[in-house]
């Protein structure tokens, strides 16, 4: 187990240096950094004197080495287009993101999971069929199309909730939250379900797939020989070995809801991380892109441990190989 | 019957019928076959595969897997009509008052709990005890099925045994309620020869003690021999001959049983193949009318190829078969007739 752990730690941190050397690519060589920095009228003078003193003549290893070490430290240096740190800006849009994809996953496994245990358990019930039609429309809308949509029924037509923006926001720490007002509770819910929605049928679909092929396995069979309930069948025995490939796919789709907030956020004017990586892509601002791109592969990596380490919750089969010897006998 | 006819017998089958309804017409699967267990009995079945024995068992616990469905017939469990319950009564007899037992202990327990905690909710599902008191019946229960040290095994997940090993553990699983019947589809095949003998052994030991009534599905012949009070044969969906078990395997009555028993492979030897007749079963799209049997029969006469035979009475045993009926088999016919 603990080689496991470690084994997982060096992919983890390979995995990260690899990102690493893309966004340093990004950040060094795509377009000139100086030129984004300074006026048309700057003299080549002055031009000179700002690249020597950001270290950009320096050997490009270094400049990597540089790079790596100060991101490590959460320092991307400063915003092409605000002259900010990056650090901070990203920092300040991180709490808008995270509630939102939060909220997002949220939706997508309490209504998915639920959702395929039944198309799964009724297959052949019409209702099952509905939900699976409705589930391909799901699945083929762009998300951009989705927030429009609802924007137009219930911000445009029913005026019930908010079009744009977080509503009100609490700060607790550095933190800003829209959990403890009202309006902001109801500005997360198109977001949330426009963010969420792909992910919810893909998740439906996932474990109805799961449920139909768990239903057929002879220990469901036999657990049905010794008369245990329905309730006991459907939602232990069954659903419970649905949860390996479930978690799989939650962890990396939790991973996406993140990287894909670009979009709603900005359809919803989402004052997050997403909104403000589509800003720096039209400036060319390239260390808020790099660390963006960090960041997102930070997650993803995290996201991925984490995954693992419930699979051994969840598998006896992985937790005792190498443990416990299979006992033999007769 | 041996155990005397005058007694409630434990399980009736009368007429069964299983059907599968496909698009090129409704398959029958199990055909009219009658049989009953008496308490403490153990009934063989044997026969070859796709003769509609695990139908037969399956649709006994209320089972079948649609769109598999009983279409006639009857199934009465102590005097009690138990084949048309709703679904939730039914539930509460089965591992209650009728445990089963299938082919492969590898796969019939879940490898996501603990074998302890599939036994507490069986246990739990059919008897009014507490957590602590189901979990020392389970350990009692083990011991009984020979797991050595059952008080520490009784944490472990299946997969921490051996086939053998689970398959005790399966049958502690079908006595958790201590019910008056088992039906046990090929409890042995997917095990290895050297292990078989005793499971079939510890089941048989088990039964006698609880005085448990066995329906034993299987294609070895040594098993029945050695186990079984009767023996039902099955050929193409039908029961083919039914009686004590020394008869049944000595002096057989029906062509297809002593053909069945030809050869009979010591216990243990597993043979897929058990006769020594020429041809193959029919399938079921294409059983021959008249006797099923009639293609392969050295006996077959004219009557055999258009008219179909009830079970009747043939020396000790009871067979389908016109050669004990008072008009025999009308004339007899060559195989190139018989197969025209
Ligand atoms: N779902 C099904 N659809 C159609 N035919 C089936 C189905 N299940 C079983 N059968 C048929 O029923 C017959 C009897 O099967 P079974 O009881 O499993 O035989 P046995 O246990 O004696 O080997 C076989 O010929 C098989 O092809
Ligand atoms: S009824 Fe005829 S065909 Fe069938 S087993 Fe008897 S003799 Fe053979
Ligand atoms: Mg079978």
């Amino acid at each position: 187990m603990l080689a496991f752990v470690l084994r997982r730690l060096a992919q983890s941190v390979a995995v990260l240096l690899t990102v690493g050397v893309v966004a340093f690519f990004m950040f060094r060589y795509v377009g000139d950094p100086i030129n984004a920095m300074v006026g048309q009228d700057t003299s080549l003078q002055e031009r000179d004197e700002l690249r020597q003193k950001l270290g950009l003549n320096d050997p490009a290893p270094i400049q990597f080495l540089r790079f790596i070490g100060n991101a490590a430290q959460g320092k991307f240096g400063l915003s092409y287009r605000t002259s900010e740190p990056v650090g901070r800006m990203i920092l300040e849009r991180m709490p808008a993101t995270l509630e939102l994809s939060f909220c997002a996953a949220m939706f997508s496994l309490l209504v998915g999971v639920p959702m395929g245990v039944y198309t799964g358990l009724y297959p052949r019930h019409w209702s099952s069929k509905l939900l699976q039609a409705v589930s391909l429309i799901g699945v083929s809308l762009p998300t951009f199309l989705v927030g429009i949509l609802l924007i137009l029924v219930f911000a445009v037509f029913l005026r019930l909730l908010p079009s744009f923006g977080r509503g009100e926001t609490v700060d607790i720490g550095w933190w800003s939250t829209n959990f403890l007002t009202t309006k902001g509770l109801l500005a997360l819910i198109m977001p949330s379900i426009t963010l969420g929605l792909f992910q919810l049928t893909l998740i439906m679909r996932l474990v109805r797939s799961e449920m139909l092929e768990v239903m057929r396995t002879d220990f469901i069979k036999f657990a049905r020989a010794r008369g245990l309930s329905n309730r006991a069948i459907n939602f232990g025995h069954a659903l419970k070995n649905t949860l390996v490939p479930v978690i799989t796919i939650a962890g990396l789709q939790l991973g996406a809801i993140i990287a894909f907030a670009v979009v709603t956020e900005t359809v919803f004017a989402w004052p997050g991380m997403g909104q403000l990586f589509i800003q720096s892509v039209q400036f060319a601002d390239i260390p808020v892109m790099a660390a963006y791109l960090m960041l997102i592969a930070f997650l993803f990596v995290v996201i991925n441990v984490i995954v693992d380490l419930l699979y051994f919750l969840v598998d006896p089969r992985l937790r005792s190989q190498g443990g416990a010897a299979r006992v033999s006998g007769h | 019957m041996t155990a005397g006819s005058n007694q409630t017998p434990l399980l009736e089958v009368r007429n069964l019928r299983v059907e599968f309804p496909t698009r090129r017409g409704t398959l029958v699967a199990v055909d009219d076959v009658s049989f009953s267990i008496a308490p403490g009995e153990v009934l063989g079945v044997v026969g070859e595969s796709g003769a509609g024995k695990s139908l037969t068992g399956a649709a006994i616990i209320g089972l079948l897997e649609p769109p598999g469905r009983i279409a006639g017939g009857e199934v009465l469990l102590e005097g009690e009509r138990i084949d048309n319950l709703p679904y939730e009564r039914m539930r509460r007899i089965r591992g209650a008052r009728i445990g089963a037992i299938f082919q492969d202990p590898l796969t019939s327990l879940n490898p996501l709990y603990s074998i302890g905690r599939q036994l507490v909710e069986t246990i739990q599902t059919h008897l009014p005890l507490s957590a602590a008191e189901a979990r020392k019946r389970a350990i009692d229960l083990l011991k009984e099925v020979g797991i050595p040290a059952a008080e520490s095994r009784i944490d472990h997940y299946p997969h921490q045994f051996s086939g053998g090993m689970r398959q005790r553990v399966v049958i502690a699983l079908a006595l958790c309620a201590n019910p008056r019947l088992i039906v046990a589809d090929e409890p042995t095949t997917a095990l290895d020869v050297s292990i078989q003998a005793q499971i079939i052994a510890l089941l048989k030991r088990l039964c006698r003690e609880h005085g448990t009534a066995v329906m034993l599905v299987t294609h070895d012949m040594g098993v029945i021999a050695e186990t079984a009070d009767r023996v039902a044969v099955m050929y193409a969906g039908r029961l083919a001959e039914i009686g004590p078990v020394r008869d049944v395997v000595k002096n057989a009555s029906h062509p297809y049983t002593r053909g069945l028993m030809g050869s009979i492979p010591s216990l243990g030897v597993r043979s897929e193949r058990l006769t020594q007749i020429d041809g193959a079963m029919p399938r079921l799209t294409a059983i021959p009318t008249g006797c099923a049997f009639n293609p392969r029969c050295p006996e077959a006469g004219q009557r055999c190829t258009v008219e179909r035979p009830d079970l009747m009475p043939a020396g000790v045993t009871r067979a389908a078969c016109w050669l004990y009926a008072p008009g025999g088999v009308g004339a007899a016919l060559t195989r190139e007739a018989a197969n025209a």
